[in-house]
């Protein structure tokens, strides 16, 4: 065990923003982050020139960097960061951009996400994804996250007896939450039938359990809480946080994530339990994700969320919410913005801005992240503790 | 069991002739690593040589101690099948045009965890053997099948993606003069080739074999790769329905450069052995290109067969081998331009052949059925590389240790008495 961890005292999370996702966009990154940034200033009320810290998530902005944004944005910022970590960039932007902030190293940090979806990009983004993805999986099927999740979707199956409808519950309740959310793409209910006789895609994963590429941004700000309360914005603060990188690399199968590493000294710092949540925003590319987040991050035991879930309404208005603007199986994935997402709807939720898709009494939120399936699981994993601010 | 692979129904020329796709071919070089030991049919890893530690996906630098040094290693190919899926949706062309497609997760004995083809006979989270192979890319992918051999297994849709199978293929030999051809013929019948055209030179010169080869219902053609004309002739009526073509033309005549007075050998070894190959190639290469996706009976592969003298040369055959070795490079050339369309180039390097223009030389030599079998094995198994006999095999592999030393030990004159 290291040194403890400093708290994130004095710094908070504020101007959630998402930008309305699209199937397909003519636009590039560069257009949809730009959208998102101008958003979460006009929110703070703060200049553009004044935006001292900058940090940005993308697949589709290359040849650019966060480097180029900032001439092709008019930035000029004295901090800035460019996230490769995918759907666990969002709680790493946080980590980050909160540090920056305490140390004085920037006062306030914009912390943007957005990805284009243009026809045929995804293929391009798969086809140069990563080394070992190049090498030694997409030659075999090319069947993309869909085949890699398929994989690990069989041996959680098998090792632990979960069935498709236990999944499926995972799907229809995240339904039923996108249709509270405007910005959500899928729009039509789904029930459990529907999930269960979709057309199957990479057995067993079949077309619900997979997210839906779309163009889109989402954003938030980090700043010192009496730089929030002069601006008059709402706020949440940073109860805890972890991130963790290629865990458990001698498991032959992806069962379990990062978060099982360091899950006691995120509940530590937090000063609180898991039952203490009043919502919970897990990275939710396949359902087995959820599941297997539900368990590292202490819900239940490993291999028993398909048992947990069956008793739990995840609905909004639920004993167990759970992405609550229907996370990204029904509002979309906007590639880096889908490690966003979840976190940008706690700030609303922690902060009672979430409308239609608010938790009653929402207080206190966990958010994780998961991402880049480099070869055979993802080696990212990272999750935060969210506190709205007392009135 | 595999189901028994159904032999072609008769094309309908009003259809369009599927247009060849390929799998994904970039790798990164430390990848290459994996197709060089598939060109040749063999299972290797890279194993790390200070702490011995397995690697896989390939890499620069050892997982658990950093070192750089990672030499390939033949290492024991089985495991057990972890978890399985079917895809059958894909973005790429190639795989969603043969959806549903099985791929796997294999933990080997040796340690890694490799996601591989599945081959249909392998039982769910059952024991398998992972076979190096190359696809369609000419790069290679790994393909788990049953470690115990399966009736037809070879019939697997996926592990026929992956080879060149005479099993329903109509084959093109270009010289009936070839001592081995009789035994080719033989042994692709074997494997189930359902057409055989025979290329006969000089039809007007007496042939002894000839009325054995009509005997064994193979279809002789004019065919002399020294002339332009004749060649194109033949492509233009067989180009078409060449599934494979097997090169046996060949010019040999002994002698290194000063055991000869003058070039009129050289220039007749050119013609037939490198420029004949170049003619045969500009005139049916780009027929079975175009055919390399056109089902049961698709063109896949070509096949040269070659002197091993081409990898390292020597006096008694000189000027033979650098023909030879003329003929070596133009393949690695043709190798290149087939491979958009998937149609691979197998070169098999023989030692000397049991037959009248080697007979001063010692044993081993490489006998007629040898010869036929190394081809048809080739075929079946998809190799680019094939070394046949023990001369080759062993020249091949002092060529591999280091080609210099090779030069030296085959040019060393001896001391005088």
């Amino acid at each position: 065990m290291g040194r403890p961890r400093q708290s994130y005292d004095g710094v908070v999370l504020t101007a959630p923003v998402s930008v309305p996702y699209e199937r397909y966009s003519i636009e590039t990154a560069h257009w949809w982050i730009a959208r998102a940034l101008r958003e979460v200033l006009k929110r703070a009320d703060l200049p553009l020139k004044d935006l001292d810290g900058f940090s940005v998530a993308s697949f589709t902005l290359f040849p650019d960097t966060a480097v180029g944004l900032t001439q092709h944005l008019g930035l000029c910022p004295r901090w800035l960061d460019h996230i490769p970590m995918g759907g666990a960039s969002g709680v790493v932007a946080l980590r980050r951009a909160a540090r920056a902030v305490q140390a004085g190293d920037a006062d306030i940090v914009a912390c943007v996400a957005g990805d284009t979806n243009q026809i045929d990009s995804f293929r391009q983004l798969l086809s140069s994804f990563s080394r070992f993805a190049m090498d030694a999986s997409y030659p075999y099927g090319y069947g993309g996250p869909n085949a890699n999740f398929a994989l690990l979707t069989d041996r959680y199956m098998h090792e632990f007896g979960a069935t498709r409808a236990d999944f499926g519950r995972i799907c229809v309740a995240q339904r039923a939450n996108a249709l509270r959310y405007p910005a959500a793409i899928m729009k039509k209910p789904l029930t459990l039938d529907d999930y269960l006789a979709a057309r199957p895609i990479a057995d067993p994963i079949a077309l619900f359990d997979c997210v839906m590429p779309v163009a889109g941004a989402e954003a938030f700000m980090v700043m010192t809480e009496d730089e929030a309360i002069r601006r008059n914005l709402p706020f949440a603060r940073i109860a805890g946080t972890i991130e963790r990188h290629n865990a458990f690399a001698d498991d032959p199968v992806q069962l379990r994530g990062g978060w099982a590493v360091d899950v006691d000294e995120l509940y530590a710092t937090a000063k609180c339990a898991p039952q203490d949540m009043d919502l919970v925003q897990t990275y939710d590319d396949y359902p087995v994700i959820s599941m297997m987040q539900i368990e590292d991050l202490g819900f239940c035991d490993k291999g028993a969320a398909p048992d947990f879930l069956r008793d739990k309404d995840l609905t909004v208005t639920g004993d167990f919410p759970h992405n609550t603007n229907g996370g990204q199986l029904s509002a979309g994935q906007a590639g880096a913005a889908g490690g966003f997402i979840g976190l940008v709807e706690a700030i609303r939720q922690v902060t009672g801005q979430a409308g239609p898709t608010q938790v009653a009494d929402a207080a206190k939120a966990l958010v994780s992240g998961f991402g880049m399936i480099n070869y055979d699981r993802g080696l990212c994993s990272s999750a935060a503790i969210l506190e709205g601010a007392a009135p | 069991m595999t189901d028994a692979l159904q032999p072609p129904p008769k094309k309908n020329p009003q259809t369009r002739t599927v247009s060849p796709t390929r799998p994904p071919e970039r790798r990164s070089r430390a990848t290459l690593g994996l197709s060089a030991a598939a060109a040749e049919g063999r299972f290797a890893l890279q194993v790390c040589a200070d702490c011995q530690t397995v690697q896989y996906p390939p890499r620069d630098a050892c997982r658990s101690c950093l070192s750089p040094d990672l030499p390939w290693r033949d290492v024991s190919p089985d495991g057990a099948l972890l978890a399985e899926t079917t895809v059958r949706t894909s973005p790429n062309l190639y795989f969603r045009e043969r959806a549903p497609w099985r791929t796997g997760l294999v933990r080997l004995d040796a340690g890694p965890v490799v996601i591989c083809h599945v081959h249909g006979d392998c039982a769910p989270r059952g024991p398998v053997r992972l076979w190096n192979l190359l696809d369609r890319a000419g790069q290679a992918v790994l393909l788990a099948v049953p470690q115990e051999r399966m009736p037809r297994m070879e019939d697997d849709p996926q592990l026929r993606q992956m080879t060149s199978d005479p099993k329903h293929r109509r084959v093109l030999i270009t010289d009936a003069r070839h001592p081995a051809v009789p035994a080719l013929i033989k042994a692709l019948k074997a494997a189930g080739a359902v057409e055989i055209y025979v290329g006969e030179p000089e039809t007007w010169r007496p042939s002894p074999g000839r009325a054995a080869l009509a005997e064994m219902g193979v279809d002789l053609q004019p065919l002399d790769v020294t002339d332009t004309g004749s060649v194109q002739r033949l492509a233009a009526e067989y180009g078409g329905k060449t599934d494979i073509l097997i090169n046996t033309a060949r010019f040999l005549r002994p002698g290194g450069v000063l055991a000869r007075g003058d070039t009129a050998f050289a220039r007749d070894e050119i013609e037939v052995n490198y420029l004949g190959l170049m003619r045969l190639a500009q005139a049916f290469g780009p027929a079975m290109c175009a055919r390399t996706a056109d089902g049961v009976n698709s063109a896949v592969a070509w096949v040269n067969i070659l002197s091993a003298d081409a990898l390292s040369n020597a006096p008694d055959y000189g000027c033979f081998g650098a023909s030879n070795a003329a003929a070596l490079a133009l393949s690695q050339s043709l190798r290149a331009e087939f491979r958009g369309a998937g149609l691979r180039v197998m070169n098999v390097l023989t030692g000397p052949t049991d037959d009248a223009w080697y007979q001063p030389l010692p044993p081993p030599k490489v006998g007629p059925a040898a010869l036929a079998r190394a081809i048809v094995d080739g075929l079946q198994r998809g190799l680019e590389d094939v070394c046949c006999g023990d001369v080759a095999r062993d020249m091949h592999e002092r060529f591999r240790r280091d080609p210099k030393v090779l030069e030296c030990e085959r040019t060393m004159a001896g001391d005088q008495p």
